[in-house]
């Protein structure tokens, strides 16, 4: 298998031979069930931290959270929680709504509109993670 | 234009009548088992995870935001309903999380003979209901 393959995702569960026969996926399908995976496999020891901190903070006042939160590394883990997360999300509710909605014109819209949807809310919290470590 | 799958749904009744195959399973007076029970239960914590990441996105931004705004999302998940909405995502998240690993292993080709999967998927049961029972007693012990 080519380098190049091997850093796409998705591209290493497709076989040569299941590539040239026309098999497996239509479109973009084995990108993002490997995503979908890689998401999970990052979030297990990510939602652990996040579970625990919050457990060790019980009962701490907003000046002690948002000075937990501002620490380097508790910022770039909110991060990658907030990435991993999203993106678990997004691809999840996409097969709901895909196997839900049998209209293709109300598929799309819907799809699009849940994505918009968690860009928003993501860009949202992202920004008050940065806004927390830039204060700290 | 007509979905191609129906042409998989042409049957005969026993008097020779030409019916439309019933889809199977029926739901409705399908027997639950542990298998299917957890598959849609995946996908229903799944959402309800979701709907929690708004109180995830609320929180980071309130506390962003300064003391009165953190003090309405404390004021949120202290009241009855938050605690209750608090607690039904700590059991949705370790489900989640423990069915979520059962998947992973699938992935990797472990654990699909019928009572290694009847296994797992009670384990999973009482994992996730213990550990969030064992959480919330900390918890409120503490707080």
């Amino acid at each position: 298998m080519a380098m190049k393959e091997m850093t796409e995702p998705g591209a290493i569960m497709r076989s040569e031979l299941g590539r040239v026969r026309g098999l497996g996926t239509a479109r973009s399908g084995a990108g993002h069930w490997w995503a979908q995976r890689l998401t999970a496999a990052a979030l297990v020891p990510l939602a652990v931290w996040f579970v625990l901190s919050l457990l060790a903070h019980l009962g701490a006042n907003g000046v002690a959270m948002a000075h937990w939160a501002g620490r380097p590394w508790n910022s770039v883990l909110l991060l990658a929680l907030l990435i991993a997360l999203f993106r678990h999300l997004a691809l999840g509710l996409q097969v709901v709504i895909e196997d839900y909605v049998h209209d293709e014109g109300a598929k799309l819209v819907g799809v699009s509109v849940m994505k918009g949807v968690l860009v928003l809310l993501w860009l949202a919290a992202v920004v008050a993670v940065l806004k927390l470590a830039f204060a700290a | 234009m007509q979905d191609v799958r129906e042409a998989l749904m042409a049957g005969r009744a026993s008097d020779g009548k030409a019916v439309r195959r019933p889809l199977s399973p029926h739901l409705q007076v399908y027997r639950p088992q542990i298998s299917s029970t957890l598959s849609i239960l995946h996908r229903i914590t799944g959402v309800g995870l979701g709907v929690g990441t708004l109180l995830l996105v609320w929180w980071l931004v309130a506390l962003a935001g300064g003391a009165a705004a953190f003090a309405g999302v404390q004021w949120f998940v202290s009241s009855w309903v938050g605690l209750i909405l608090l607690f039904g995502w700590t059991v949705a998240l370790l489900f989640h999380f423990c069915n979520g690993i059962r998947h992973l292993a699938w992935d990797m080709g472990y654990g699909f003979e019928k009572q290694a999967y009847h296994a797992s998927g009670w384990t999973v049961v009482a994992v996730s209901v213990a550990a969030s029972l064992v959480i919330w007693a900390v918890g409120l012990a503490v707080w």
